[in-house]
């Protein structure tokens, strides 16, 4: 057995009274790969912050290459060649391709100043490692979110970093490009890298870590070799309970229900907008979930904008319960009848006031005139709070206080109140732990028995087989096939996108 | 006041540090106007009397009044440079609609009283228009679109008066700007007036929310399905009937109406706004914060002229008190964030 290059013993974080983190032990060795997988808030990425200096105040011993060390910063971090790749997306999207990689880091010559051409040439072969061709002059906030990720997964990478630190590296990435992550990181691991690598995709982190270690609740509950365990055991040690349950693999064939007989709520028909969407055209029932599948830039994220009349259509129609609508603003797609819930909960929700407030913002017009009623606000969120159990249940608390899953509960309290004709939903559960997704499984279930129509948007197969009644798959802003009353399976959507 | 703005929802989110770091924007500047009282009342006899007092509310009145509309501008995130602007052509409309004195060079459109107010009001409110589509509508950033107002309200203040100066304003406006009742200046009545309501709209109102959740994130504002164009047009509008009216007072409490006369009324407003402790990142603070800033520029105005200072040096105090209140802005922001998280 090598000796670890980054060992921590007992290390304890609390957060204002609360254990983030209760005595843990981690090593990582010279030329591995360490998988992390746990619940949300179960403690990996606050471990993953005291080793990349994040945070810096801890009680337990860090020791690098056997040696006490003590970071007081992110930079005392990478100095000592500890990088990270976080959660979110942090690059600049003004700057070049190759300004991005080189970020912080851009050869100069000796009158200090940037040699242009060696960083776009070395710049241009390190994304070549990764499969990447682009011209490393090119603006990056141009290029697709997937390429931006793995650019900056790039950037990291080929830093000279000894122990790298990836947060859920792949949520954005379609699986040729997953791929080719992979066969990057297992060269880098042969040479002699360390490499932690987080994911809530668990079949991702066994095809490519080494060793796993699963947290819950702030502790370390298991670590074992990556080959002699399986998706169930990380499943059943992450959540405590019997997990197979909760979580389908999806790679049997499931069986769509036939049509559903409810009225069509919405009629999409021809749509077009710039370079993102070609004649699109689909229908939404009423008490049907219909699923909308493709790869990151399929178009989905303009066809949701659309929708909520965020964005307007070059040309096409829409239509709710047969009447044709153009919406000037979102306010009026909303009075139509029409909710969206965007994949990213910043976008859609006050962190600086309290839940109460960020669940009535949309129907204070139905619940108050000119003056408002707060007590009302509080006891409509409160019930809310109640149905979807929030926590911690205190509607008065500042949402930013909230954990993620906590909060996109909330995104989608919003809208429950008065129940929308129709509700879209982008990525519903991306970056959710286990039971947080079966949690909102349920809500939606419960809204479709309801007789809303529901949109479900998603680059993750999982998510649309797990919701959907009908799907149709999206490809290059176009729409490719749709599958209704027939067998469908992960390869078969992989397949068909 | 100064706290009645901010969620109660601080206090329940832990420790009293907790609570004062998050309530600090309101808490700094009511302690430095504890501080620059403290400090006047003692360096001179004659500025802690009850004459004095009224001389600051009277002083700071106009500046109130412009500052009411501006609070909603700036918990929008906005910016508005036209107020000045706006309240010096206002001024001079109501002048330009009431006859003059024979000697009074200016070829004016005598208008029986309320309908010379009712026209500067439209005229207030249709420049508000102006700033409010372009910043929507055509999509301009306010700093630049109201910058450009700015030029536009001066250049239409220089076509009315053309370089004259006219006295006459109608009598309901003399009375309101230079009258009093009981003692107690008209000007400090409606200042007083204007900012609670103000704060009653902000507080207590679905718009008043809405001002607050557009400053605090747009975004999630425009996804809760909320028109933000209208909200921010109408604080647009708001801003200029607010100036307008500040002008119209001010006029009359000068005395004369010409251009220019307002020119310092641009920086004082915005200093009295962010001095208070509203966020210049939107959606926190809120008229009682204004007010507490407007105290605090009025105590140093005149606390100022109780001592025995350079008078140039003034100058440069006040620049630096302003400093000093934005570098508390940005880090109560910060702080403030940081709890949230």
């Amino acid at each position: 057995m090598r000796s670890p290059i980054l060992e921590l013993q007992g290390i304890t974080k609390a957060f204002g009274g609360v254990e983030a983190l209760r005595g843990v032990d981690f090593a990582l060795c010279a030329g591995e790969i360490h998988g992390l997988v746990g619940e949300n808030g179960a403690g990996k990425s606050t471990l993953m912050k005291v080793i990349a200096g994040v945070h810096t105040e801890f009680s337990g011993r860090f020791l690098l290459d056997g040696h006490e060390a003590h970071f007081r910063s992110a930079r005392d971090a990478r100095a000592a060649g500890i990088a990270m790749v976080h959660q979110e997306l942090s690059v600049v999207p003004d700057l070049s391709v190759a300004e991005n990689v080189f970020l912080g880091q851009q050869p100069t010559n000796r009158f200090g100043l940037v040699q242009w051409r060696r960083m776009a040439r070395e710049a241009g072969e390190q994304l070549k490692r990764l499969g990447i061709d682009v011209d490393p002059y090119s603006r990056l906030g141009d290029l697709p979110i997937g390429l931006q990720q793995l650019i900056e997964i790039a950037r990291v990478l080929f830093s000279g970093a000894r122990i790298v630190i990836l947060d859920e590296p792949t949520s954005a990435l379609s699986p040729p490009e997953v791929e080719r992550l992979f066969a990057t990181l297992r060269q880098l691991r042969d040479a002699g890298t360390g490499i932690v690598f987080i994911s809530h995709f668990i079949e991702d982190i066994l095809r490519v870590s080494d060793t796993v270690t699963v947290f819950r609740n702030g502790q370390k509950v298991a670590e074992t070799a990556a080959a002699a365990t399986t998706k169930g055991a990380l499943i059943e040690a992450m959540i405590g309970r019997d997990g197979k349950a909760l979580e389908h693999s999806y790679s049997d064939d499931l069986m769509l229900p036939p049509p559903n007989a409810g009225s069509v709520v919405l009629k999409v028909d021809q749509l077009t907008f710039a370079r993102s969407l070609r004649a699109v055209s689909f229908e939404a029932r009423a008490g049907e979930v219909l699923g909308i599948y493709g790869f990151m830039g399929c178009g989905q994220q303009e066809l949701s904008r659309i929708l909520f009349g965020k964005l307007k259509p070059d040309g096409g129609s829409l239509a709710v319960d047969g009447r044709r609508r153009t919406f000037g603003s979102t306010a009026s797609a909303r009075r139509a009848g029409i909710a969206l819930v965007p994949e990213s909960r910043r976008a859609m929700l006050f962190h600086q006031e309290p839940v109460y407030k960020n669940i009535s913002i949309s129907i204070l017009e139905r619940i108050s005139s000119v003056l408002l009623k707060p007590a009302r606000e509080r006891a409509i969120a409160m019930r809310q709070v109640e149905q979807l159990q929030i926590r911690p249940p205190v509607v008065g608390l500042d949402l930013g206080m909230l954990s993620g899953g906590n909060q996109q509960k909330v995104a989608l309290a919003k809208w429950l109140t008065y129940p929308p004709r129709l509700l879209v939903l982008c990525e519903p559960t991306r970056g959710m732990d286990v039971g947080a997704k079966n949690d909102v499984i349920n809500i939606v279930r419960d809204l479709r028995a309801k007789g809303l129509a529901i949109i479900v948007l998603s680059t993750e197969p999982e998510t649309v087989l797990s919701l959907a009644d009908r799907i149709v798959v999206m490809k290059r802003g176009a729409v490719v096939r749709e599958f209704a009353n027939e067998a469908v399976s992960k390869d078969r959507l992989l397949e068909a996108a | 006041m100064a706290s009645s703005e901010t969620v109660p929802a601080g206090r329940k989110q832990g420790g009293l540090a907790t609570f004062l770091r998050s309530q600090m924007r309101n808490i700094a500047p009511f302690l430095t106007l504890i501080f620059l009282s403290g400090f006047f009342a003692a360096a001179s006899p004659s500025f802690a009397t009850l004459d004095n007092l009224g001389n600051i509310l009277t002083q700071v009145s106009v500046t109130g009044i412009i500052a009411v509309g501006l609070t909603f501008v700036i918990l929008c995130a906005e910016i508005d440079l036209s107020i000045a602007s706006i309240a010096n052509v206002t001024g001079i409309a109501v002048a330009y609609f009431t006859m003059q004195e024979s000697y009074v060079n200016i070829a004016n459109f005598p208008m029986p009283g309320w309908v010379a107010v009712l026209l500067a009001l439209v005229l207030c409110a249709l420049l508000g228009v102006v700033n409010a589509l372009g910043l929507t509508l055509i999509g301009i950033p306010s700093f630049i679109m109201t910058l450009a107002m700015m030029q536009i309200a001066a250049g239409i203040s220089a076509l009315l008066v053309r370089g004259q100066i006219a006295y006459k304003v109608p009598d309901v406006i003399a009375t309101l700007g230079s009258g009093s009742i009981g003692g107690i200046p008209w000007i400090v009545i409606v200042a007083a007036l204007m900012l609670l309501a103000g704060h009653l709209v902000l507080t207590y109102t679905r718009f008043g929310r809405y001002v607050y959740m557009v400053g605090g994130n747009r975004e999630a504002a425009e996804y809760s399905g909320l028109n933000v164009n209208l909200i921010l047009g109408s604080v647009m509008v708001i801003a200029a009937v607010c100036s307008g009216i500040g002008g119209m007072l001010g006029v009359a409490h000068f005395g004369s109406a010409q251009q220019n006369e307002f020119d310092s009324y641009l920086l004082d407003s915005i200093a009295a706004v962010v001095v208070g402790g509203t966020s210049l990142f939107g959606g926190r603070g809120g008229i009682g914060n204004t007010i507490v800033g407007l105290f605090v520029l009025g105590v140093l105005n005149n606390g100022l002229d109780h001592v025995n200072i350079d008078s140039f040096l003034k100058i440069l105090i006040r620049g630096l008190i302003l400093l000093a209140a934005l570098v508390i802005n940005v880090y109560a922001q910060r702080l403030r964030a940081r709890t949230a998280e």
